[in-house]
């Protein structure tokens, strides 16, 4: 059954109708095929409509719709004898990041990123992809092992945030997130992040200081969630959607302010409708950019990403 | 909108403003409601004589407290885009930045000095929590990063002050970048093998204690300052219960590992120019910063 989102009711309706009159046609022998061709060519018409003008808010949804890929569908779709490496060597595995060793189109990558789990076990399991402080332990030792063994690192970004709880902050929290920037800043091996569906502030940055930050047609990227920004500057959680508009999250604006390299574009409809093309696409694009980095002189590689992040806002 | 709201009224509501603090005589402690005669409040820099609360300290009075005779001079930090994203909530963001302007001395959040502590030359850098609650934006992360380059080039320590909400909302994405940015920074320090101390006082929270505030060599902070990555009010709603006592506060970081020291403003000149002098092997540095001087080389001005 698909998922669909309040802005989306009359691709829904059209889409019902296409089914309804699918289940009509098995029944009889009623000719049925003219009007579905009409149905479905509207409904395209409608869906390429509606996303073509999605308002920030409304990208912040299918950002966040529950059908859209997550790491395990990157890791599934695009990593060739991937192993899965555990644990901060500290205190815990936090699988809100999952990473580890495998291949990205032949060549050998460490891949970390941003688990959100799928339904509810799921999402408790993986904390809804809010990392504690070993998460982020556990990338800095995986980014380490990489630099140490020449490997490129390739991250998926995909949280709310940092997890904002107790025994995260006396685990040191805010250090962990500082100590991971500082690494993807130290290391001298390409690093390429993917902004796949929410960037969610520290939590995001964590992972995604990059030589190159590439990011989904509909992902959103921000220092802080629509909601949170909200609630801090209008008083006020039902204004999100203001928020999400003077925030600037969307990929175009991002672009635009010089933080991001490269938008990957989506399938029709968003990633949620062709996960497996969407995956594909987020593949290619990763590759390309590892190609280029390829080679490089570890040291000037690592002053280029640290000389982008220095010069970031200054020429806006 | 014109001149006259953009401009004049934000100018005399300012001043409406400073004349109360000055009329004023009398500061009522925020921890233990006593009455503190004004005078003697800045005598004991704004440390509560009855119950030894530290009360939130401007950057001015900060740099002349750590600075040798008070004697420092001003580093002067390159203007930044003003409003990149034409910020707007139930104010406009460059309105938001007038009136901060006109009641502070400095144009933004943190004021970068140089002068001696104990003799050793250093830069300090104060985060003002009156300014727009010290958020971090385009402009505190140009002064964070004149501050290092500035230690850099002097070949000598950088002693940061953080008070802080965190990242500012309204220059967006562009406040979470200041968080690598400054990293980078921190990183010129460490490769030309200078000192880098932090000190932490209340509040420092958000995007700031999660970059450059928890990167230091050292970490100070002042008694009963609050310090963590989410607000205590974030996480409580988060979990739906209350908070153990004194949670995020000086001493339970310190407790968990992650501060060196808590210390008392009237004795934090003395702790920061004893550790100065500590990791100030001449010899050292100047075999450290040989080595490093390519790479550590000020690239940014």
């Amino acid at each position: 059954m698909r998922v669909y989102l309040d802005f989306e009711k009359p691709i829904a309706e059209l889409e019902n109708s296409i089914r309804e009159l699918e289940r009509t046609a098995e029944g009889g022998n009623v000719n049925v095929a003219d009007e579905l061709t009409r149905l479905r060519a509207k409904a395209e018409a409608m869906i390429r409509t509606v996303y073509g003008k999605l308002e920030p808010w409304q990208k912040t949804q299918v950002a966040r719709h529950q059908d859209r890929p997550h790491f395990e569908d990157y890791i599934g779709g695009l990593i060739e004898e991937f192993v899965a490496l555990a644990g901060d060597r500290g205190f815990a595995d936090d699988t809100a990041i999952v990473g580890g060793l495998g291949r990205l189109r032949g060549r050998s990558v460490m891949v970390i990123g941003h688990e959100k789990g799928r339904g509810t076990e799921g999402r408790i399991k993986h904390n809804f992809g809010m990392a504690r402080p070993e998460g982020y332990r556990k990338a800095i030792r995986l980014m380490r092992m990489a630099d140490r063994f020449r490997v490129p690192v390739v991250t998926f970004i995909d949280t709310p945030g940092a997890y904002p709880g107790v025994d995260a902050e006396a685990r040191g929290q805010a250090e962990a997130i500082a100590r991971a920037i500082d690494c993807c800043l130290d290391i001298k091996v390409p690093l390429v992040a993917a902004v796949v569906g929410e960037g969610g502030s520290g939590g995001a940055i964590a992972i995604g200081a990059a030589d190159r930050v590439l990011m989904l047609e509909h992902a959103i990227y921000s220092v802080a969630s629509p909601e949170a920004c909200a609630s801090i500057l209008w008083h006020a959680s039902d204004k999100a959607p203001d928020a999400a508009e003077a925030l600037k999250v969307t990929a175009a604006d991002l672009l635009r302010l010089g933080v991001i390299d490269e938008i990957v574009p989506e399938p029709l409809g968003g990633a949620h409708r062709a996960a497996e093309d969407t995956v594909r696409s987020v593949g290619d694009a990763v590759g390309r950019h590892l190609d280029q980095l390829a080679g490089q002189d570890p040291n000037a590689l690592r002053e280029q990403r640290r000389r982008k992040f220095l010069d970031m806002g200054r020429g806006i | 909108m014109n001149w006259l709201t953009n401009t004049v009224l934000p100018k005399i509501r300012a001043l409406g403003a400073k004349k109360e603090v000055k009329d004023n005589l009398w500061t009522k402690c925020p921890a233990c409601a006593q009455m503190v005669f004004q005078r003697d409040l800045d005598a004991a820099q704004r440390v509560c004589p009855h119950c030894g609360h530290h009360m939130r300290l401007g950057a001015k009075a900060r740099l002349e407290m750590l600075f040798d005779d008070a004697q420092w001079t001003r580093v002067p930090v390159p203007d930044v885009p003003m409003d990149p994203l034409k910020f707007r909530d139930s104010k406009r963001y460059s309105d938001r930045m007038k009136e901060a302007r006109a009641r502070s001395e400095s144009p933004d959040a943190m004021t970068v000095g140089l002068g001696r502590i104990g003799g050793h030359p250093a830069v300090v850098t104060v985060q003002d929590f009156a300014f727009m609650g010290g958020s971090m934006g385009l402009a505190v992360g140009e002064a964070f990063v004149t501050a290092a380059l500035k230690a850099v080039s002097e070949r000598c320590p950088l002693v940061v002050v953080t008070a802080s909400g965190g990242a500012r909302m309204q220059e967006g994405i562009l406040s979470l970048m200041q968080m690598p940015r400054s990293t980078v920074a921190v990183q010129r320090l460490r490769e030309a093998g200078l000192p880098y101390i932090v000190v932490l006082t209340d509040p420092t929270t958000g995007g700031v204690t999660a970059s450059y505030a928890m990167l230091g060599d050292i970490h100070i902070a002042e008694p009963g300052a609050l310090i963590g990555f989410a607000g205590p009010r974030v996480i409580e709603q988060t979990i739906r219960e209350t908070l153990p006592q004194g949670f995020q506060r000086a001493e339970y970081l310190l407790e968990h590992g992650m501060l060196d020291m808590v210390v008392h403003r009237h004795r934090l000149k003395e702790a920061l120019a004893r550790l100065i002098g500590l990791l100030t092997v001449r010899e050292q540095v100047q075999a450290v910063a040989e080595i490093d001087i390519p790479e550590a080389a000020p690239t940014a001005n």
